[in-house]
């Protein structure tokens, strides 16, 4: 089953007659429990694929079809109990005035989800947080940690595909790498699908199946985490990111 | 003592363990670095001080604030058991000003129940709401921007009357446009953060992000630009007493009894500088706990 | 920050570690610009024989940016918005000896085009946003190049950029860097970057220094904490199932710093 299919998509901003376009032309499709990444250096408009699939961004032209629903200008609720988002930058994405408990509650309220009690407990421990920061304030919490608790507010309506946009770029690298292992963890753990979203070979590599290239909002290239690891690249600019990751790593 | 110490520990808890005690502990803390900032403390303890002598005023006071007493006409402050000496009729300053407490208060709590309130609604609904709705709002809050506050004092003086009412309502009308400004300027910037999109994302609709999300965000520049606008307000209330379109002779509000004493500011000083100095300090106060709270409420959003 | 000791020569000194290790603040107070209520004590603080510890403020603003500078990581933050990339250039000139205005932005050109900045008379008159993220970290080098400086202090100058640009920036300041025979302090998290980068690394933790040794010998770092940091970073060419993951022993935080002093 296909979890993600797009197609043509076109992503802009900006008044008629000055449009600038994040995204030309997309084509892709996810299957059902695959983890897909897209590379691309900033401005390429991978971050604005995540964004439009999840209805943020209203000026999008083409086909979506996620999670068996062709997505519209708005996205329904049952849309988002099947598909969810984890954002890049951990102290921006909590609200600086709820504790953990309200985070997780309100979203678990909001998708009808009973058993709240119980489910807090769960997905706390799920993410690798114990019960001891149910009612912390983001502030009193580290930038890794914060993250888990996105990771475990993206969780609370039990969907089945992630969307996660450069999910541990703001973290020191020592921290990434529990937050990698957490985020292999659960997509073993709850059959998830993964579109996600980097700029660092590596994560992506470790995390993976397939990667799609793009630059300047143009898909330039897809290919698998195998033949990305033997530098097998048949596009230039891809071979050029892979040297550049290459040379600046080992 | 040891309960107060677990008291305290239990309150500074790094791990919570439920939703009272967080909200608890985060307001504890708050308390605790509004309390090292001495000149706050002060003006808290100013205010609180007024306020007291607001509220118990009829057992503070030594003679009726109203009552007259031609044959003791300007007496200086000490003489005869007036602390404040006694105005051009006679009245006792001292009760007038404990009672003119009252109303400086009242004044204080009615326009700072109605304005920001009435100001964070219609900014925080125009900032979410952008394009059409943004635009009328801001229009409307444009129109009561421009409008002087002792014209419109007057315009509802001819209108309606004078009385503390009147202008009350006067100054409501006109202080509410600024915290609209502020309030859309702080939902423009919120509306665009993470969290915003991550509540979206689970289904939330507008009037739950403006309410739970946006609106704790919003008061704590609300709360700070109250405290320090109360000066201003009360002095304003104070200048429309003087100019007589407030409080109404005989009530003991302060600028009024400003207004009383400026005959007599030369030969006996107390009479409108009595007064004065109580404007002074409860606008100090107000500044200075302003301040304080600011401290305590803006860091925290720094401190990631 | 905790007894950190260290030399530095005509070389390039790397300073590595994870947020709130102090690698940041060790090159800030270097050149003494800890704001109170943060204190420095030292034991000695010199440059070249001179003692910058007690030296007045006076003599400390002709020595930054006259003899050490120092680069930020974000361009968008370090150069000033209001002011054009020639006005900020031509002022850090004027700070430090007297030029005239011709003189000045004749040499500020000429740095322009050391950094590979394609147009200099164009860029000259730009302001910091209208231009890309490498393009203002490399005016920010040549900025802090100008006035000649011995010794320059990088605080994670390529982290904001892109990779493919990151390469060219670096490529540019190692050749400032031998062509003036200058020092260099490289402040960054990126273990495998400092280590092709430069001579010596200087791990931090907790604001000590946990190990030293020569860039070539990073493989047989010793420090599990070095270890740890080398092994959690996922390596694209050599795929694991897990990464590592950084168990922070105590110990390290009792554990005086050590000494990377030559």
């Amino acid at each position: 089953m296909t979890a993600i299919a797009i197609e043509d998509l076109n992503v802009w901003f900006g008044s008629p007659g000055h449009r600038s376009y994040a995204v030309k032309d997309v084509s892709f499709k996810v299957e059902d429990g695959e983890s897909f990444g897209l590379v691309g250096e900033s401005g390429s408009g991978k971050s604005t694929i995540l964004r439009a699939m999840a209805g943020l961004v209203p000026t999008w032209s083409g086909r979506m079809i996620v999670a068996g629903e062709t997505l519209g200008k708005t996205r329904s609720k049952s849309f988002y109990r099947k598909v969810q988002m984890v954002f890049q930058d951990p102290y921006a994405s909590l609200h600086p005035r709820h504790t953990v408990d309200q985070v997780l509650s309100e979203a678990m309220r909001l998708h009808g989800v009973e058993n709240v009690d119980q489910r807090i407990v769960n997905l706390l421990n799920d993410v690798g947080l114990g019960t001891g920061f149910r009612f912390r304030y983001p502030h009193q919490m580290s930038g890794g940690q914060r993250q888990r608790v996105a990771i475990a507010r993206a969780l609370a309506p039990e969907p089945s595909i992630l969307l996660l946009d450069e999910p541990t770029s703001a973290l020191d690298v020592s921290v990434q790498a529990e937050i990698l292992n957490l985020l292999v963890d659960l997509r073993a753990e709850h059959r998830l699908t993964y579109l996600m979203v980097s700029h660092d070979l590596g994560v992506v590599g470790h995390l993976c199946g397939r990667i799609a290239v793009m630059q300047e909002g143009r898909f330039v290239e897809t290919l698998g985490v195998n033949e990305m690891r033997k530098l097998q690249a048949k596009a230039d600019y891809t071979k050029h990111l892979l040297e550049s990751s290459i040379n600046s790593v080992r | 003592m040891s309960g107060a110490a677990a008291w305290r520990e239990w309150l500074l808890s790094d791990e919570p363990t439920s939703r009272r005690q967080a909200r608890l502990s985060s307001w504890y803390k708050g308390w605790l670095t509004f309390r090292s900032n001495t000149l706050a403390m002060l003006g808290l303890v100013v205010l609180v001080f007024l306020i007291l002598a607001a509220i118990f005023a009829p057992l503070l006071a030594t003679d009726d604030p109203f009552a007259q007493d031609l044959g003791n006409r300007l007496l200086a402050p000490g003489e005869q058991g007036h602390f404040f000496g006694t105005d051009s009729l006679g009245r006792d300053i001292y009760s007038r000003i404990l009672y003119g407490a009252r109303i400086s208060i009242y004044i204080v709590l009615l326009v700072a129940m109605v304005a920001p309130i009435v100001g964070l609604i219609m900014g925080t609904v125009a900032g979410y709401a952008g394009g059409w709705i943004d635009v009328i709002l801001m229009r409307i809050t444009d129109i009561f921007l421009a409008f002087p506050r002792l014209v419109l004092a007057l315009a509802f003086v001819a209108a309606l009357g004078a009385g503390i009412e009147n202008a009350v309502l006067a100054i409501s009308l006109t202080a509410w446009p600024p915290y609209a400004r502020i309030a859309r300027a702080e939902t423009l910037t919120i509306r665009n953060s993470d969290f915003i999109h991550a509540i979206r994302l689970q289904g939330a609709g507008p009037v739950r992000i403006v309410t739970k999300h946006i609106w704790p965000l919003c008061i704590s520049s609300l709360i700070i630009r109250v405290t320090l606008d109360m000066a201003g307000i009360i002095l304003t209330a104070a200048g429309l007493g003087f100019l007589g379109l407030g409080a109404q002779p005989p009530s003991p509000e302060w600028g009024a009894m400003i207004s009383e004493g400026r005959k007599y500011i030369l030969d006996y000083w107390w009479v409108a500088t009595i007064p004065g100095i109580a404007i002074f300090a409860i606008s100090l106060a107000f500044n200075l706990l302003g301040d304080g709270l600011r401290d305590v409420l803006d860091p925290k959003e720094s401190q990631s | 920050m905790r007894g950190i000791s260290f030399t530095l020569g005509k070389e390039r000194l790397g300073i590595v570690g994870e947020s709130g290790s102090g690698k940041s603040m060790t090159g800030r107070a270097a050149l003494r610009l800890i704001r109170p209520p943060g204190m420095i004590e030292a034991d000695r603080l010199e440059m070249h024989g001179e003692d910058i510890l007690h030296a007045p403020e006076k003599r400390m603003r002709q020595l930054r940016g006259g003899r050490v500078s120092m680069i930020m990581q974000d361009p968008k933050f370090s150069l000033n918005p209001v002011m054009t990339v020639g006005q900020q250039m031509v002022e850090a000139l004027h700070a430090h000896g007297k030029y005239s205005r011709n003189e000045a932005r004749q040499r500020a050109l000429a740095m322009l085009d050391e950094v590979a900045i394609r147009d200099p008379e164009r860029v000259y008159g730009l302001y910091p946003h209208e231009v890309s993220g490498g393009m203002g970290q490399r005016i920010m080098i040549a900025m802090m190049l100008l006035p000649n400086p011995e010794i320059l202090i990088a605080d994670e100058p390529t982290s904001a950029l892109d990779v493919s640009v990151q390469l060219q920036v670096l490529d540019i300041m190692d050749k400032l860097v031998r062509e003036r025979g200058m020092g260099l302090i490289f402040i960054s998290h990126d273990l495998n970057l400092v280590a092709k980068f430069c001579d010596r690394i200087v791990i931090m933790y907790a604001g000590r220094i946990v190990e030293t040794c020569a860039a070539g010998e990073l493989k047989n770092a010793k420090h599990p904490y070095t270890v740890g940091l080398l092994n959690s970073v996922p390596d694209l060419e050599n795929p694991r199932e897990r990464l590592e993951v950084l168990k922070r022993d105590p110990a390290w935080i009792e554990t005086p710093s050590v000494s990377a002093r030559v």
